[in-house]
């Protein structure tokens, strides 16, 4: 069971925590949306959850939800810039197929 | 796709109940009722009681005192205790006949009545609200926190004046009003789930102080009200001033103080109360001047003094089921509201009226209430929790609504009993050349002329382009919202200059002039015709004398003398008729000025074409 950060990734999630002044770190997981099924879900962690699993990387704590952990297990998140876009890009062993937007997926 | 961090969502767990209840909010008394395990049940005060009487007290610590502990303070301290409250909502003083039979001081003013009380002045909106955060007070205590939404009812016949005053009374009171629901149509609800029975039913609705009687078709899971209608000064309140009335004539009593006329109405009325059961009620008060009144009421007496007012109620029942379209035959049931209905006298005018006897399963004081808080249940979201609660509700406007035309002519967009919410609308146009506003009057009521309807509101479209008459477009839209609240915005199609009004007149119609406008309409509909057709043929012809004067002092040159004169001498003929009141004579004369104008007005269009041909080349013309 592994999530991966890239060192941008740590680097934005840091700046981002910092400068909103609360929560213990990041939460991911998915949730069921989309045209092809599934989305990623994205947020500040305020806390953790009975049903959640917690990951260290550089620094940076991850959650993740029992639940989403199997769609997740072993990603590798990075930050990247797209053109004039920037933002997390998912890199995920366990997806099959990918809606023409990439915003929902299917595994 | 890139994402971005989002703040968590509310860690709220999915599907759980949220806590709404239903308001029925009545002349006599006030209910709230709610859903809390899935099944709607009224909600009782600490002592058990479920029905909170509508009574507000304003004491003399500056508490303020609702429901069964201001009962006592009716008869002591009649100016700081107001009951009835329903009844001046959205109401002016003018409204209310005669203001000098409430025990009330009244503010002097134009708008919404006003009462001095001890604690300042109040208007009904202000009293209402203290109903109100009593119920919203209850509920919130039985179900363990604050109330996401409520449904408010308000009997089917209420304007918009006092639907807007009750929704502002709900917001005064803290709560979020998912929506104003008509009375019978939330009993409709209660029956019509419980017992999932099709057909036409009938809603009787003898309220404290209102009297509603609505048609409604119930089918594969979808209410629809076919028609409504009633009065809205008819109520158990009359009743009790009929047995007032007859101790007054009994016990031969002089002028009464306020005090007393209230301790004779809260008899009569507890003599009301036990002929429900009983066969003779006594009749025992003592008068603060020292009288004694001993009487007995019989069932008997009291039918007798009451049977007009029984009967009252059935010319509003006729009439919904000739809107409808039915007849008494095809009724499936008929559903009594109200505690009034408990009447032995009224159940008996109903079943021989409908030739059956009327659905009484549930308590007729709860019905409304239990209604309300299913449909606030289903509107925060709780519906798909509950099986079985897969339902559209349709309801209709009382009366129709429309917009004042040239020469004072209604014309409507909305007719009555049209099923709302509802858009409707219309396009109008310029009447004058170079007109570059446009006066809207949105009036409200049967009769054809605007002076027979009620003004509801009035607001101008400007900036419209200048144009010849007739070439502007503009739209009017009429879009009445859930709660049978009116907005009405015009558009300039080419410009897209607008202009809107929400109806939020400042008080309502008079005491039973719905009912009035109604009557009216159908005794005046053959004079309403003609007064409509002479009006239009005035326009017509005031139409016509202003062009042709516009063209004669343009093109006069094309006419001589004789021809001149022609024209001149029917215009004059024209002008007089368009003062008169004959139709066929106006008729006449417009006729005979088309017809001398029709050789003039050639003659314009040649001379104006060939002035648009001059100095072109055939060929720019022909492809132009």
């Amino acid at each position: 069971m592994t999530i991966q950060l890239t060192p941008s990734a740590v680097k934005h999630i840091q700046a981002s925590l910092t400068k909103r002044g609360k929560g213990i770190g990041l939460r991911l997981g998915v949730r069921t949306s989309g045209c092809s099924g599934l989305a990623y879900k994205i947020e500040y962690a305020d806390e953790m959850r009975p049903e959640d699993v917690c990951f260290e990387n550089d620094g940076v704590t991850i959650v993740i939800d029992k639940k989403s952990l199997p769609y997740l297990d072993g990603t590798r998140l990075d930050y990247r810039r797209e053109g004039l876009n920037e933002g997390f890009k998912f890199e995920n062993p366990n997806v099959k197929s990918q809606c023409g937007c990439g915003e929902s997926f299917n595994v | 796709m890139l994402l971005q961090i989002t703040e968590p969502d509310n860690p709220a767990p999915l599907r759980e109940r949220k806590r709404a209840a239903g308001i029925d909010l009545g002349t006599t008394h006030s209910l709230v009722a709610s859903m809390p395990q899935g099944v709607a049940t009224v909600l009782p005060d600490e002592k058990g009681r479920v029905l909170l009487p509508s009574v507000v007290r304003f004491g003399e610590h500056g508490e303020t005192i609702v429901g069964h502990s201001a009962l006592p303070w009716l008869v002591r301290d009649a100016a700081n205790t107001i009951a009835s409250v329903k009844r001046l909502m959205g109401r002016g003083l003018a409204d209310l006949g005669d203001a000098r039979q409430f025990p009330y001081q009244w503010v002097q003013t134009s708008g919404m009545v006003r009462l001095k009380t001890r604690a300042g002045e109040k208007n009904p909106i202000e009293i209402s609200a203290e109903i109100l955060k009593a119920l919203r007070l209850r509920a919130e205590t039985q179900l363990g926190g604050a109330l996401e939404g409520v449904v408010v009812t308000v009997p089917a016949y209420f304007d918009d004046a006092q639907r807007q005053a009750t929704k502002e009374a709900a917001r005064l009171a803290g709560l979020n009003v998912l929506r104003l629901l008509n009375e019978p149509t939330a009993a409709a609800i209660a029956y019509g789930l419980d017992h999932g029975a099709e057909g036409v039913y009938v809603i009787y609705d003898l309220g404290g102080g209102t009297f509603d009687v609505s048609v409604l078709r119930l089918s594969r899971g979808v209410f629809e009200v076919l028609a409504t209608h009633g009065d809205s000064a008819l109520g158990g309140d009359d009743f009790d001033h009929r047995v007032f009335c007859w101790i007054l004539e009994m016990a031969h009593l002089p002028p009464l103080a306020a005090e007393d006329v209230r301790l004779l109405l809260t008899v009569a009325r507890s003599a009301k109360e036990t002929l429900t059961q009983h066969e003779t009620a006594p009749v025992v008060a003592v008068l603060s001047t020292g009288i004694k009144i001993e009487l007995i009421l019989t069932a008997e007496v009291f039918t007798e003094i009451t049977r007009h007012l029984v009967q009252k109620t059935l010319t509003p029942l006729k009439r919904a089921l000739r809107d409808a379209k039915l007849s008494v035959e095809e009724i499936k049931g008929v559903v009594l509201v109200g505690g009034a209905t408990r009447m032995p006298q009224i159940r008996h005018a109903v079943a021989e009226f409908f030739k059956q006897p009327p659905l009484v399963n549930l308590d007729p004081d709860e019905v409304v209430a239990l209604g309300a808080a299913i449909q606030a249940n289903a509107l925060v979201g709780n519906r798909g929790l509950d099986s079985g609660e897969d339902w559209l509700l349709l309801d209709v406007t009382p009366l129709s609504l429309g917009l004042e035309t040239m020469g004072g002519l209604v014309e409507k967009i909305v007719p009555r009993n049209a099923s709302i919410p509802l858009v409707r609308a219309q396009d109008f146009t310029t009447f004058k050349d170079g007109q570059t506003a446009l006066a809207i009057h949105v009036v409200q009521g049967e009769r054809e002329k605007v002076s027979d309807c009620r003004s509801l509101a009035r607001f101008e479209l400007r900036g419209i382009p200048p144009m010849v008459a007739g070439a502007a477009r503009v739209r009017i839209t009429f879009q009445i919202d859930a709660d049978g609240l009116l907005s009405v915005s015009a558009r300039e199609q080419t410009t897209g200059v607008e202009a809107s009004v929400e109806v939020k007149p400042s008080y309502g119609l008079a005491e039973s002039e719905i009912a009035r406008m109604l009557e009216e309409s159908l005794a005046h509909a053959r004079d309403d015709m003609q007064a409509r057709a002479l009006v239009e043929t005035q326009v017509e012809a005031d139409q016509l004398i202003e062009l042709t004067q516009h063209a004669l002092t343009e093109d006069g040159d094309l006419l001589n003398e004789r021809e001149r004169a022609a024209i001149d001498a029917a215009l004059t003929e024209l002008a007089q008729r368009r003062q008169g009141q004959e139709l066929n004579a106006l008729r006449l004369a417009l006729a005979k000025a088309n017809r001398a104008t029709a050789e003039f007005a050639g003659r314009r269009m040649d001379r104006s074409v060939q002035k648009a041909l001059t100095g072109k080349r055939v060929d720019s013309v022909v492809l132009g």
